[in-house]
C-alpha cells in the first residue's frame, strides 16, 4: 500500500526508540529553566494561594462541616461523573474521528476537518442557550453530558489528527498484511503513537468540565462549580465558596497525576507521504455520520436556536457599528495578547517537562495546571485580591487582564508545547552545543523553532478560549472596555436577544477563524535539513 | 520550516502597547473634588446607562461605570475592601447590600437622602437606601391553567396538586426573601411547615428568575415564581400578545406577593467624595424614580411618583416589617431551605 521508504536514515529524530533510549538523557537541567519555570508556577498558583487564605478563615472543624454535606457530596459525584464520562467519550470518539480524518478517503476531507474544529469556536453557555430554544425542556445529566462532549470533542481530535499527520501508516500496514483487523491494527501500532496526543488533550476536556459554569448552569444540572455561584450569590459566603473550589482542585490533582502515569512517551516516526485508505459506502457514510455529531450537536442547532430567537425578537433596532467593531478589536487584541503571554508560561515549563523526568519537574507541571480546574469567577476574585495587595496601579488594566487570561489558560498551552518538544530530537540540540551554541542559545534557536507548530496549536487554544472568557473579564477588565463576550452577556441579561445576536455571530465568527487554522496544523515541524 | 519568531514577538508587543497606552489608568484615585466618580452597576447596562447620562449632563460629575452580576459585585467589592476605586454600589437586591454593610463597607447617608424612601423599603441604619421595588408574584401558562385554578395564598402554593409543577429559583435573593417574609409573618413553625410541603412536591429548581420565565412561556412549566417585571421586559422585547406566561397576584397581604428592593449605598472608602452621594440622591430623585417606573415597570419607593399601571399599589402588597438586608435573618431562611434539599 504504501511506498514510503523507512524513515530512518532521513532525520535523527525518527531514530529506533532502542537506540534513542540509549542517547544519555541529560540529568540535571539548566538552572535558567528551572528559575524560569518555578517563577512561571508562582504566577499561575495565585488561585491556589487565594483560596488557601479564604479557605484559612475557617476552622478545620467547619471546613470539614461543609465538605460533609449530603448536598455538598452530592455535587462532588456530579462532577466526577460528568466529568469522566465527557472526558471518556471525547478521548475515544475524538481519536476514531481524528482517524478517520486522516487516513480515510472521505469527500471534502479538507471541509471536513475544517469543520470538526468549529464546536470550539462555540461559548458553551451560548451552545446551550440555542439548544434550550429548539427544546425548552432539556435539563439534567444527559443533556450536559451530550452537549459538553459535542463542545470539547476538538481539544482531542485536534492535537491526535495533528500527530497523526506526523506518523507514519507504514506499520499499521504491515500489521494488516500479517492478519491484524483495522481496529486491532490501530490500536497495536498507531494508538501508542497518538496516546500522549489523546490522553493530553482528555485532560483539557476534564478540566474545562470540572471549571465550566454556564452549560450546566443553563441545562440545570448541579456540579460544584453551581455551588460555587450559588455561595456567592445566596449566602455572600466567600469562604465557602473556596472550600467547593478546593474540591475542584483536589479532584484535578488527582486527574493530573493520573494523566502522567497514563500519557507514556512518544515514539514519533517521520511519515513523508500518507496513503489514503478506500472504504466501502456504508463505511464511508458511517464515518460521516460520526464526524458530523459533534458539529451538528454543538454549532448547527445552537445557532438555529439562536436564529429563531432572533427572529422572535421585537426589538432588533439599528445596529451600534462602532460598539460592535470596538468590541471586536479588543477581543482579538486580548486574545493575541494572552496567547502570547500564556505560551511564554508554557515554554520553560515544557521544556522542562519534555526533557526531564525528576519527581520535582513532575510536581512543578502538575501544579501548573490546576489553575484551569477553577471557574473564572474564583480565579477572577483571586486576582483582585492579588492585584490590591501586591500591584494596586495595575489593577482593573489591561496587563492584569491578560495576565488572568494567562493564569487561567496556560495549560492549554502546557500540553502541546511539552509533547512537541519532547518530539524534537535531543540529538539536534546536541549538534548545535557541539557547535558552539550555548545551551539557552541551542533551545531557543533549535528547540523552540522546530516546536513551533505544537506551540502554535496552544497559543490558539489559548486565543479561543480568551475570547469566549465572561467572569473573569467582569471583574478585571478596565471600565468602559468591553469585549464580544462580556457585550453579548449585558444584552442578554437585558432579554435583548435582537440586539445581543450580532455580538454572539461575529464572537463565533471570530473565533472560528484560529479554530480552523488548529485544523491544519501538523503536531512537529519537519526538520529540514 | 521556519516561522519568524522575532517578527511574531514585536507584533504582540506592539498589541500590548497599544492596549495599554489606551487603557492604563483607568482606575482613578478618590478626590472630593473630582468631578467623577466609579460606580459599580449589579443592574444591566441598557437600563442603568441612559440614567448615568441624564445624572452626567445635570451635574457635569463623569461617572465610570462598571456592570456585572450584582453577587459579583459584592463578592469583588468583599475582596477589594478599603481599596475599592467604586464610590458607589447600585444592587439588585438587598441581600448585597446587607453583605457589605455588615462588613462596614458602607459610608452612612445623610437624613437627605435616607428621609425620601419608607424605612420598609430601605437599610435600618441608613447605610443604603431602596431605589426600586420589585414584587413576588406567580407566572402561569394561560394555555394549561385558568386564572381560578391559581393559588390566591402561599399556602395553596404549597398544595399537592401543584406536585413537580412549580418553577423556582430558591438560590435566587428574592426567592429567599419572600420565604424571610413567610417567616416574619407566620412564624417559624408554619414557615418550616411550608416550605417541607414545597419541598415534598419536587419543585423544578431553576438557576434564574428569566429562565422560569421562558419556561413557562414555552409551555415546559405551568406556573412558576418570579418577580414582576421580567415579565413587562419580556413582553417589550417579544409583545405582549405574544405570551403564553402571564402574572398572577396572590391575595392582599400574603408573602408571597412580597416587595423586594433594588438599593445603593457610598463605599466607605469613598466616604468624603461628594460625586458619590450626589449621585446617590440623585437615583431617589423624582427624575429617575419617574425613569424606572416607565422603564423598567418598577415601583418607585418615592411617595408622590405613580406606580406603573396595571400593577397593585404599593399598599395592597405584602410589607413585613422586617429589614430586608438583615443577613442574620437570611441565614436562618438559608438555613431552612438547606434543611430541606432546596439549596446548598
Amino acid at each position: 500500500m504504501s511506498t514510503t521508504p523507512p524513515a530512518v536514515p532521513l532525520t535523527l529524530s525518527g531514530a529506533h526508540p532502542a537506540i534513542r533510549d540509549k542517547m544519555p538523557r541529560p540529568s540535571r537541567p539548566p538552572v535558567w529553566l528551572v528559575i524560569g519555570a518555578v517563577l512561571v508556577i508562582i504566577a499561575v498558583s495565585v488561585p491556589l494561594v487565594y483560596l488557601g487564605v479564604r479557605v484559612s478563615d475557617l476552622s478545620l472543624e467547619a471546613v470539614w462541616t461543609i465538605v460533609q454535606r449530603p448536598r455538598v457530596v452530592a455535587l462532588v459525584l456530579n462532577t466526577i461523573g460528568l466529568a469522566s464520562s465527557v472526558t471518556l467519550t471525547t478521548v475515544v470518539l475524538g481519536t476514531a474521528i481524528a482517524a478517520l480524518l486522516t487516513r480515510l478517503r472521505l469527500p471534502a476531507r479538507r471541509a471536513l476537518l475544517l469543520a470538526s474544529a468549529l464546536p470550539l469556536a462555540v461559548p458553551s453557555y451560548l451552545a446551550s442557550y440555542g439548544w434550550l430554544v429548539v427544546i425548552p425542556s432539556l435539563s439534567g445529566f444527559f443533556p450536559s453530558y451530550l452537549l459538553l462532549s459535542a463542545v470539547t470533542i476538538p481539544y482531542v481530535i485536534l492535537p491526535v489528527a495533528a500527530a497523526l499527520r506526523g506518523t507514519s501508516a507504514d506499520g499499521e500496514a504491515i500489521a494488516r498484511t500479517l492478519g491484524l483487523g483495522p481496529i486491532a491494527a490501530f490500536r497495536s501500532v498507531t494508538w501508542p503513537q497518538v496516546r500522549p496526543a489523546a490522553i493530553a488533550g482528555g485532560l483539557l476536556v476534564f478540566l474545562y468540565t470540572l471549571s465550566d459554569f454556564g452549560l450546566v448552569a443553563m441545562l440545570r444540572y448541579q456540579t460544584l462549580t453551581w455551588g460555587v455561584q450559588q455561595a456567592y450569590s445566596a449566602s455572600f459566603d466567600r469562604s465557602q465558596a473556596a472550600v467547593l473550589a478546593m474540591l475542584l482542585v483536589v479532584i484535578a490533582v488527582v486527574v493530573v497525576s493520573a494523566e502522567r502515569t497514563a500519557r507514556g512517551q512518544v515514539n514519533t516516526t517521520q511519515a513523508t507521504h500518507l496513503p489514503l485508505e478506500d472504504a466501502r459506502i456504508p463505511l464511508r457514510l458511517a464515518a460521516l455520520a460520526l464526524i458530523g455529531a459533534p458539529v451538528i450537536l454543538g454549532v448547527v442547532i445552537p445557532l438555529v436556536g439562536l436564529g429563531v430567537r432572533l427572529a422572535q425578537a421585537e426589538t432588533l433596532r439599528a445596529l451600534d457599528y462602532p460598539g460592535l467593531l470596538a468590541a471586536t478589536g479588543s477581543t482579538i487584541g486580548v486574545a493575541v495578547a494572552a496567547a502570547g503571554v500564556a505560551l511564554l508560561f508554557a515554554l520553560p515549563l515544557a521544556a522542562l517537562a519534555a526533557r526531564y523526568s525528576s519527581r520535582f519537574v513532575g510536581v512543578l507541571e502538575s501544579l501548573g495546571y490546576l489553575s484551569n480546574a477553577l471557574p473564572g469567577i474564583v480565579v477572577g476574585l483571586s486576582l483582585v485580591f492579588f492585584s490590591l495587595a501586591v500591584v494596586p496601579s495595575l489593577y482593573q488594566t489591561v496587563i492584569m487582564l491578560v495576565f488572568a487570561y494567562a493564569v487561567l489558560f496556560m495549560p492549554k498551552a502546557l500540553g502541546t508545547a511539552r509533547s512537541s518538544i519532547e518530539a524534537v530530537s535531543p540529538e539536534l540540540v546536541g549538534v548545535a552545543r557541539t557547535l558552539g551554541a550555548t545551551a539557552f542559545g541551542a533551545w531557543w534557536r533549535v528547540t523552540v523553532p522546530l516546536a513551533l507548530p505544537g506551540l502554535g496549536i496552544g497559543a490558539l487554544l489559548v486565543a479561543i478560549t480568551t475570547m469566549k472568557e465572561l467572569p473573569a473579564t467582569l471583574l478585571l477588565s478596565p471600565i468602559g472596555f468591553d469585549t464580544l463576550a462580556t457585550e453579548l452577556w449585558s444584552k442578554t441579561v437585558a432579554s435583548e436577544f435582537g440586539a445581543a445576536a450580532p455580538y454572539a455571530a461575529v464572537l463565533v465568527l471570530v473565533a472560528a477563524i484560529p479554530a480552523m487554522i488548529l485544523s491544519g496544523v501538523r503536531s512537529v515541524a519537519k526538520e529540514e535539513m | 520550516m521556519s516561522f519568524p519568531v522575532p517578527t511574531i514577538a514585536s507584533v504582540l508587543g506592539l498589541v500590548v502597547t497599544t492596549l495599554l497606552t489606551g487603557c492604563v489608568g483607568a482606575t482613578q484615585p478618590e478626590g472630593s473634588t473630582d468631578s467623577s466618580v466609579v460606580l459599580y452597576s449589579g443592574r444591566e447596562k441598557a437600563l442603568i446607562q441612559p440614567l448615568i447620562d441624564i445624572f452626567t449632563e445635570q451635574t457635569g460629575i463623569r461617572v465610570d461605570v462598571r456592570y456585572a452580576g450584582t453577587s459579583e459585585l459584592a463578592a469583588q467589592l468583599l475582596e477589594e475592601g478599603g481599596r475599592t476605586p467604586a464610590g458607589v454600589f447600585l444592587s439588585q437586591d438587598a441581600g448585597a447590600l446587607g453583605a457589605l454593610s455588615g462588613q462596614g463597607l458602607f459610608a452612612p447617608l445623610p437624613d437627605s437622602i435616607t428621609s425620601l424612601v419608607d424605612s420598609n423599603f430601605s437599610s435600618f441604619d441608613g447605610s443604603w437606601v431602596g431605589v426600586t421595588g420589585r414584587a413576588r408574584v406567580l407566572v402561569y401558562d394561560s394555555e394549561a391553567l385558568q386564572p381560578e385554578d391559581l393559588p390566591m395564598t402561599a399556602e395553596q402554593l404549597a398544595d399537592p396538586v401543584w406536585a413537580g409543577r412549580l418553577a423556582m429559583a430558591p438560590g435566587n435573593a428574592s426567592f429567599q426573601s419572600f420565604v424571610t417574609a413567610y417567616r416574619v409573618l407566620k412564624g417559624e413553625e408554619a414557615a418550616e411547615a411550608w416550605v417541607a410541603a414545597i419541598s415534598e412536591n419536587s419543585p423544578e429548581i431553576f438557576e434564574k428568575n428569566g429562565a422560569i420565565l421562558e419556561a413557562v412561556n414555552d409551555g415546559t412549566h405551568p406556573l412558576g415564581l418570579i418577580n414582576h417585571y421580567y415579565w413587562y421586559r419580556l413582553a417589550a422585547e417579544r409583545g405582549a400578545s405574544n405570551l403564553r406566561a402571564q402574572l398572577h397576584f396572590t391575595q392582599q397581604g400574603d408573602p408571597a406577593s412580597i416587595l423586594n428592593v433594588t438599593g445603593a449605598g457610598v463605599l466607605a472608602a469613598h466616604s468624603e467624595d461628594q460625586d458619590a452621594f450626589d449621585l446617590v440622591a440623585f437615583l431617589v430623585s423624582d427624575t429617575a424614580q419617574q425613569y424606572f417606573v416607565d422603564v423598567t415597570y418598577e415601583y418607585p419607593l418615592v411617595p408622590g411618583i405613580a406606580a406603573p399601571q396595571g400593577l397593585p399599589t404599593l399598599a395592597e402588597l405584602a410589607v413585613a416589617n422586617f429589614d430586608l438586608s438583615d443577613l442574620r435573618s437570611l441565614a436562618k431562611t438559608q438555613a431552612l431551605l438547606q434543611k430541606y434539599g432546596l439549596i446548598l
